[in-house]
């Protein structure tokens, strides 16, 4: 925390208490602050709801009957659990969920493991290459899946993967394995390397240097390094809807399979979206603030 | 002198190596096998439905491409729809961490509101927008526009270029807020202070501290949005299926087309070479952009 004040700006002393005692000065000469606040509180929460008001229209008409879904907007209903028990009836959500859960988790494990010793040696051991490898392998995700999707298919039909947990948690682990060791290479780097070093005098070998040093010590940034693997595996449509069809199906392609119904059937479409994203959403929710951390490749302190 | 440290540098070097051989292998097979594949397959007559037309096609699949309108209609598109999405988000997304940088009572709450539509996943929203929002008689702008007396407007084939922007750029610009709102926060509010001081507006104070302030953070955006962007493919496939006629089918949904809905694998595949060639233009210009950026 002290590194980053100091980073930003090295504020003198003379200049901090010019601008404190300005502060103290202008407050009552600011008849309009109270006013301001109001106008203020109105526009951020104004500007929060419609942005969130398509998630809550959602998840109330989730709650409606079919008849009440496509009548005129109104916030007085009584709720009902039908479209929840019709959409079962339908189709099995937590073979979904789970396919989803296993995905994603199973991903962002796979994906972590592989690209820890690859950020361990490009933090601490830099060659001459390093800075190039790790723009390569960004530049790898910009690769347009749909470019390669025939060739894949194609390997997957023949090795028997299409349509396995396996095989989604392979494209997952090789999709996001750039960020993750690009996240990772960030944190790792924020390290102080006496640290290690010291560490290292012990005689520490390598693999308890980072089990038992690094690992502890960046245990947040790599939290949020898999925080965010997870949401991108769980929100990804493109490999899962052609990859899947029925077995390793997570909730991506359960969604899918509500968007052409015969008819209007929103009630039961909100209800099957609802618990598509409300697992994700919830997860989002509590771990937004660590989560940024990550995202921002550490260039935003 | 410098001779150990040449060896130095080799021994350090191959144990970095190995440590970092497992992710490199597996990106390197995970780039060129496929794309070695797809190379290949422009070059063949390959369509599954006519399995006996087979055979080296030379640059015919790269000929058909060319000349078809369609390629040009869709990188048109992909441009226009990155673009726009790029400029609201980045817009949006400076205004918005400006506004929730101010204290109100319930900041924290509605941040959070503000920043959900990055967590729902993109089969979802699309799925949301054209139905509860965008539906021409039963949707809530179509009431909406009721109320104000105005005609409803059927979004996604009066303007559907328009709706798919809306509806990514809806996507995007919370993940915009929530990094830029981040930055916001080592924002220095002594230096705010002492400019205003010296006199200066808020208008001044945006365009002189806030804004070059943010400039590493809307790199990042930048960057990891293009990445997304140049790709968009399910908000697509559950909205307009690239329609009406080609005026929404982006570089993604044109080479799914012919892959999956034609089964012409040769053609799909020119088709693919020419999306990783373009992906590849911008990331060369975007990589230079933003490690220029992170590097300081």
């Amino acid at each position: 925390m002290t590194t980053l004040k100091t980073k930003v700006l090295p504020a003198d002393g003379h200049l901090a208490a010019t601008s404190s005692g300005a502060r103290a000065r202008h407050t009552p000469l600011m008849p309009s602050a109270g006013m301001r606040r109001v106008w203020l509180t109105l526009l951020g929460w104004g500007i929060a709801l419609i942005i969130f008001f398509p998630i809550l229209w959602m998840v109330l008409t989730g709650f409606k009957t079919e008849a009440e879904a496509i009548a005129d907007p109104s916030l007085i209903f009584t709720p009902t659990l039908e479209s929840y028990v019709a959409v079962q009836a339908r189709a099995d959500y937590f073979k979904f969920a789970m396919n989803s859960v296993v995905v994603a988790f199973g991903s962002t494990l796979l994906a972590l493991l592989i690209a820890i010793p690859a950020a361990y040696a490009m933090a601490f051991l830099p060659t001459r290459r390093t800075k190039a490898t790790l723009l390569w392998m960004l530049s790898t995700k910009m690769l347009p899946p749909v470019g390669v999707l025939v060739p894949i298919y194609l390997i997957f039909r023949d090795l028997g993967l299409l349509d396995t947990r396996s095989g989604l948690i392979i494209v997952y682990t090789l999709m996001n394995l750039p960020i993750v060791v690009w996240m990772l290479y960030t944190f790792f780097k924020d390290l102080p390397r006496d640290i290690l070093e010291a560490g290292r005098m012990d005689g520490a070998s390598t693999f308890q240097e980072v089990v038992y040093l690094l690992l502890p010590l960046t245990l947040p940034g790599i939290a949020s390094t898999g925080l965010l693997s997870v949401i991108l595996s769980w929100n990804e449509a493109f490999w899962s809807l052609n990859l899947t069809s029925s077995n390793a199906a997570p909730l991506t392609a359960y969604i899918a399979s509500f968007s052409s119904p015969e008819g209007l059937f929103w009630a039961k479409l909100s209800a099957a979206s609802t618990m598509a994203i409300a697992p994700i959403l919830i997860f989002g929710w509590l771990t937004q603030k660590q989560m940024v951390r990550g995202l921002t490749f550490g260039a935003v302190k | 002198m410098s001779k150990t440290r040449a060896s130095g540098r080799t021994v350090g070097g191959l144990r970095s190596l190995s440590l970092q051989a497992p992710a490199v292998t597996l990106l390197l097979l995970w780039m060129l096998v496929p794309l070695g594949m797809t190379v290949w397959f422009s070059l063949q007559r390959y369509n599954l439905l006519m399995p006996e037309m087979v055979g080296f096609a030379g640059l015919e699949n790269y000929e058909f491409l060319f000349t078809d309108p369609a390629l040009w209609r869709a990188m048109g598109n992909t441009l226009v729809l990155v673009g726009s999405v790029l400029t609201i988000t980045v817009v949006g997304g400076v205004l918005l961490a400006v506004l929730f940088q101010q204290e109100f009572p319930g900041r924290g709450i509605a941040r959070v509101l503000a920043i959900s539509p990055f967590f729902v996943m993109p089969t979802v929203s699309a799925l949301v927008w054209k139905n509860m929002m965008m539906h021409p008689s039963n949707g809530v702008l179509a009431w909406l526009a009721g109320v104000f007396g105005l005609p409803a407007v059927d979004w996604f084939s009066a303007l559907p270029m328009t709706s798919i922007i809306i509806i990514v750029a809806w996507q995007w610009l919370p993940f915009a807020l929530l990094i830029l709102l981040t930055a916001m926060q080592s924002l220095d509010e002594d230096q705010v202070e002492a400019a205003r001081m010296d006199g200066a507006g808020p208008i001044a104070v945006f365009f002189y501290i806030t804004l070059p302030h943010l400039k590493r953070a809307i790199s990042v955006v930048i960057m990891i949005q293009m990445i997304f962007l140049l790709t968009i493919f399910a908000e697509i496939y559950v909205t307009t299926s690239g329609g009406p006629g080609l005026a929404t089918t982006n570089l993604a949904f044109l080479i799914y087309m012919q892959a999956l809905l034609d089964f012409d694998v040769g053609l799909a595949s020119a088709g693919g070479v020419v999306a990783i060639i373009l992906a590849n233009i911008v990331a060369i210009f975007l990589v230079r952009l933003v490690a220029r950026n992170l590097e300081s």
